[in-house]
């Protein structure tokens, strides 16, 4: 076996992670300070922790600080360039998702401590909080990026949602949104319970827990004549417990009903943040078992029960998620709908394995982070009777009164749909020309199906706010007195509009980032039988 | 800096765009009015620069820089041949035209109005120049953004519903071409190991490499796409809604240009890329376009809505286009690609009259319009002489294109020593009926309107904004015009359009020959299998209509 990787060289991969945890701390106190000002600068603070945490990716990593001189990750990782694109792109939504939730707890708290008919009460506020587990959460998903065992990623997993739940209770002072964090919360402890059962399985099945080495004994036991059983149940409990972050098929109930219950804001990071590190997860996990078999000897591509319940499982995400999206009368549960729907999409490239494929997954990962984000930032950056809007007949007309949000609308529908030469279309290409490439012509055409589907209510959102005229309820709705959420919303359509431009830059820099070291596994497991010779 | 000759094209109309939204409504129109005049203007000079009119090469080849995917062969490639610069001079001549045209009745969110104008332009144009699938693509759907807008602002009473059929079975309908065209695109890669999605490329790729039975599934797979564009018989339904409810503009672009882009589509990509598919599914093609020229035609005839007869009359007429691509030689595409051009015009034009009795009216309803010659004698003069053009008068355009086309099914026979072909004196037969047809529902609808006791409705004062003289404007006069000249030029003298088509025409059909002899000689000796007599009877009888239903199903 490889000498395990030195603690430094797994450090610096970190420092990201460690500056965006330097800004919790500062922020949870800052939070709590007695000064109005200061308590006010959080949401910057955040910003600009996040913005310190982009400078710093592109110099960690250099080519010889990623690889040692054999070519093999030094900090022992499966895809050891996964961070670079990932973190920058996590970093890059936070910003915006960040600028939406400035003043989304402790409005009326601060009103009344402002007007003197409160005295600030640092019990009270929990704007410091939110913005921590914000971070926190962001940690967690940059932390995916770098787990080489599964104790690592079963932490930096749950570091990722354990922060949502709290997330969603506190996002609004409504019966609703404590329902859907306590709904959120049991399904996530479920979730978590069953993917923990099935990395104990692949435990048992491969007697190690660092996923190179499991890579390594899955493929000696593929050549040998086949996975081992309970490897193959492992894997299929892990990605069934998986699926839940990205809101996939058995697991995806929760999603209407907590996307609605939550704050905008804290909605579109649901959509973004946890899914972006199940299907990182997904990536790592799937990987140990096949796709080396390029590579190794004996195996093409993943072994068959696990390639036909991941084809099941993406079938039946698009399809149940656009299906059911078409009988929704609430942009939320709408959209929760189609983030279901996209999960979807981004299967079929995880289903055609690295290169291509997971290339185009962390492209779609960008490119649905942003057009996303510009959805729910149009939902919070306005509101009817001082609650944030929510259902289709709000946004009746919106063009008269909000022609600015209700064009951010159209856009952000159009990508979503994948109408060139929007951002989304691009996402979608990648993704299907990646399908196509892997022979998977079916699961193409089932998505290129499902797209027209998704073309029909994607065209409410667009007609709605545009062509309609206004009705009697959307008459009231009125600017929510933050513009932030609605900078970010107008930030993300120009992203929207803007990035294809870039297309090629950010492909490129997706490129080979989910590629494991080509010829390492077999030297592995070469030596090491030797090793045990 | 080679594509700025054609990027121009594109950039000219985008420029427009930033330019209405920036400055003030009322300068809107002009604006759009000049940059369309521009891009017209420069079209007129990349003509005249062109340099294959005759050997149907591509001329500007070029692509745009820094907009590529090299990882996936994509770059933004451009280049024009004959046919395909014939249509982009017939977008650019047109599009002014609408702008035009619609000063009077454009009279809410104006900006929004004439930028969307100038994007569908764009991509109109887009469309024709591309060289590369996916940029093709990203035009050709793009379209359907600014179209849907047009129908769902300024459209008639029944918009909603109209924009939203329109832009699902469109959108539909090119997913799965673009499935299609990804699978073409895969089985280069698999051969080639590296992504291409240049046209030519892939053209000359999928014609020789792919299977026959691959070819048949890619054939649906475009067919889905194109047809629907076309529209072609069962897939046309959402034509009349959105050609009724479009305003007149909108209606004008989509007759003139919209639907050439679905006719385009089977010329470009259909013929020369599937070419064992399209001769094995000629017959059934030749049929449902028939089907769709007699069917729409019988339509037109119990019309009441003067907007909805012409555009039930394109349904119809289009039928004659793709009977053309489909008859595999060169009078039939000759043919073809002049109907797409006469069809822009005249069609163009019948919209843009019944768009200002609308306008004076506010009804298309037929009966209560009647004897308008004696109250409008200018706009009698167009209507009758626009629908002599679409009729096919001789010495007009229409019939330049309606008669190669038929010609050219008629002779698309087994035994044509050039260029057999699949169809034959029988298509041609049955397809003339539409011809008559057309000159009963279109001259039946001239009788009633134009002649006869003079019968106008009501009109109400507050429906009127701003008055309108009884006859034609000279603004109106001056859109239709143009028109009209054209129409009477081509149809004098066709020649130096069948002559400019040839070269890319017989580039497209150059290995037909050879591939339909195969054909009939493999499917004659099929037939002499089971018949032994007389061979040379039964490949003759193959043409007929019988001997073609077996040949498709096999």
């Amino acid at each position: 076996m490889a000498e395990p990787a030195s603690m430094i060289d797994k450090l610096w991969f970190l420092i990201p992670e460690i500056v965006l945890f330097g800004g919790v701390v500062v922020v949870s106190v800052m939070g709590l300070a007695r000064r109005r000002i200061v308590r006010d600068a959080v949401p910057l603070v955040v910003c600009v922790f996040l913005v310190a945490a982009m400078a710093v990716i592109p110099f960690l990593y250099g080519h010889d600080r990623v690889f040692d001189e054999l070519g093999r990750s030094r900090a022992g990782l499966l895809m050891p360039l996964l961070g670079r694109y990932v973190k920058l792109v996590v970093c890059a939504v936070g910003i915006l998702l960040a600028m939406m939730s400035v003043w989304l707890t402790d409005r009326k708290l601060e009103a009344a401590v402002a007007s003197g008919r409160a005295r600030f009460d640092p019990i009270r506020v929990s704007r410091g909080e939110y913005f921590a587990f914000f971070l926190l959460s962001l940690i967690g998903v940059m932390l995916v990026c770098n787990a080489n065992d599964l104790i690592w990623l079963f932490l930096a997993l749950e570091l990722t949602s354990l922060p949502t739940y709290i997330m969603v209770a506190i996002s609004r002072p409504s019966a609703k949104a404590l329902e859907a964090a306590v709904k959120y919360f049991f399904l996530g402890a479920l979730s978590a319970g069953m993917f923990l059962y099935g990395f104990a399985l692949l435990y048992g099945a491969s007697g190690t827990i660092v996923l190179t080495e499991m890579r390594d004994v899955f493929a000696e036991q593929a050549a040998a004549g086949g996975l081992n059983s309970i490897a193959l149940i492992g894997m299929l409990i892990s990605l069934l417990g998986v699926s839940f972050k990205i809101v996939a098929v058995p697991m995806h109930f929760y999603a209407a009903d907590v996307y609605e219950g939550a704050a905008a804001p804290v909605t579109a990071f649901l959509a973004f943040v946890p899914k972006t590190a199940g299907i990182l997860a997904i990536m790592l996990l799937v990987s140990t078992v096949g796709y080396g078999g390029r590579t190794a000897a004996g195996i093409e591509g993943l072994p068959q029960p696990i390639m036909v319940a991941l084809w099941m499982i993406c079938v039946l995400t698009m399809t149940l998620g656009n299906v059911g999206a078409l009988l929704q009368r609430s942009a939320k549960r709408l959209l929760a709908y189609s983030s279901i729907a996209h999960s979807g999409y981004l299967l079929i490239g995880i289903i055609a394995g690295p290169a291509l494929g997971f290339d185009a997954v962390l492209f779609y990962l960008l490119a649905y982070g942003v057009m996303n984000t510009a959805a729910f930032a149009v939902l919070a950056g306005l509101q009817r009777r001082g609650e944030e809007i929510e259902s289709l007949d709000d946004l009746a007309g919106l063009r008269a009164r909000h022609p600015a949000m209700a064009v951010v609308m159209a856009l952000a529908a159009l990508s979503l749909v994948g109408f060139p030469p929007l951002l989304g279309f691009w996402g979608k290409l990648s993704v299907f020309i990646a399908g196509v490439e892997a022979g998977r012509i079916a699961l193409v055409v089932i998505a290129l199906i499902n797209s027209a589907i998704s073309a029909y209510y994607y065209l409410w959102l667009v007609g709605l706010p545009i062509l309609a005229m206004p009705n009697a309820q959307s008459q009231t709705v009125v600017k929510s007195k933050v513009v932030w959420p609605r900078v970010a919303a107008v930030l993300a359509a120009v992203a929207v509009v803007v990035l294809p431009f870039f297309a090629q830059r950010l492909l490129s820099g997706s490129q080979g980032v989910g590629t494991p070291p080509a010829q390492q596994p077999l030297a592995d497991s070469q030596r090491a039988r030797a090793d045990s010779q | 800096m080679v594509w700025l000759w054609l990027g121009s094209l594109l950039l000219v109309p985008l420029v427009g765009v930033a330019a209405v939204c920036v400055f003030p409504a009322r300068r809107a129109k002009w604006i759009a009015l000049f940059a369309s005049t521009a891009t017209f203007a420069h079209s007129i000079i990349v003509a005249v620069a062109f340099e294959h009119w005759h050997d149907g090469g591509f001329g500007f080849g070029a692509a745009i820089p820094t907009l590529q995917l090299p990882k996936f062969g994509i770059q933004f490639e451009m280049g024009v041949d004959s046919v395909s610069l014939l249509l982009t001079l017939l977008t650019t001549l047109l599009m002014p035209l609408c702008i035009w045209g619609s000063f009077s009745a454009i009279k809410d969110r104006v900006k929004e109005y004439y930028g969307w104008m100038l994007a569908i332009e764009a991509a109109m144009i887009g469309v024709f120049i591309a060289r590369d699938l996916i940029f093709f693509y990203v035009c050709f759907e793009f379209t359907l953004v600014p179209m849907y807008f047009l129908i769902a602002v300024w459209g008639s009473d029944n918009r909603a519903r109209a924009c939203t059929k329109f832009f699902l079975f469109t959108f539909t309908g090119s997913l799965i071409a673009l499935a299609g065209l990804l699978y073409v695109a895969w089985q280069y890669q698999s051969a080639y190991e590296q992504w291409s999605f240049a046209i030519g490329e892939l053209t000359a790729f999928s014609a020789t490499h792919l299977s026959g039975s691959e070819q048949a599934w890619v054939l649906l797979a475009l067919l889905a796409g194109f047809a629907v564009k076309v529209p072609l018989f069962p897939l046309h339904t959402w034509l009349p809604l959105a050609h009724t409810e479009a305003p007149t503009a909108g209606s004008v672009v989509l007759a003139g240009v919209l639907l050439k882009l679905g006719t385009y589509g089977l010329y470009r990509f259909v013929l020369p890329m599937v070419p064992e598919a399209v001769i094995a599914y000629a017959p059934a093609i030749g049929v449902i376009s028939i089907i769709g020229i007699l069917y729409a035609a019988l339509i037109c005839w119990v019309q009441d809505d003067i907007k909805r007869l012409v555009a039930y009359s394109s349904v119809s007429h289009l039928g004659f286009c793709v009977l053309g691509l489909f008859s595999l030689n060169p009078l039939g595409l000759q043919g073809s690609v002049i109907y797409m051009l006469n069809h822009g015009l005249s069609t163009g034009a019948l919209f843009f009259l019944v768009g200002m009795i609308y306008e004076r009216y506010h009804t298309r309803d037929m009966s209560k319009l009647s004897g308008l010659s004696a109250r409008m004698p200018v706009w009698a003069f167009f209507m009758v002489f626009f629908v002599l053009s679409s009729v096919g008068l001789p010495g007009l355009n229409g019939f330049i294109g309606e008669f190669l086309c038929l010609l050219g099914a008629f002779t698309a026979s087994a035994d044509n020593a050039t260029h057999p072909g699949l169809l034959g004196p029988w298509y041609a037969a049955v397809a003339a009926l539409g011809m008559i047809f057309a000159a009963m529902y279109l001259l039946i609808m001239v009788g009633k309107v134009v002649f006869g006791p003079l019968v106008e409705p009501v009109v109400k004062a507050k429906e009127h904004g701003e008055r309108l003289p009884a006859d034609l404007t000279w603004r109106e006069i001056g859109v239709l015009t143009p028109l009209a000249v054209l129409c009477l030029a081509i149809g004098m003298q066709p020649h130096p359009l069948t002559h400019a088509a040839q070269g890319s025409i017989d580039a497209v059909l150059a290995t037909y020959p050879e591939r339909v002899r195969h054909h009939l000689a493999l499917s004659g000796q099929l037939a002499a299998g089971s018949a032994v007599d007389e061979p040379e009877d039964l490949g003759g009888s193959g043409v007929g209509g019988g001997g073609d239903g077996g040949r498709v199903d096999g």
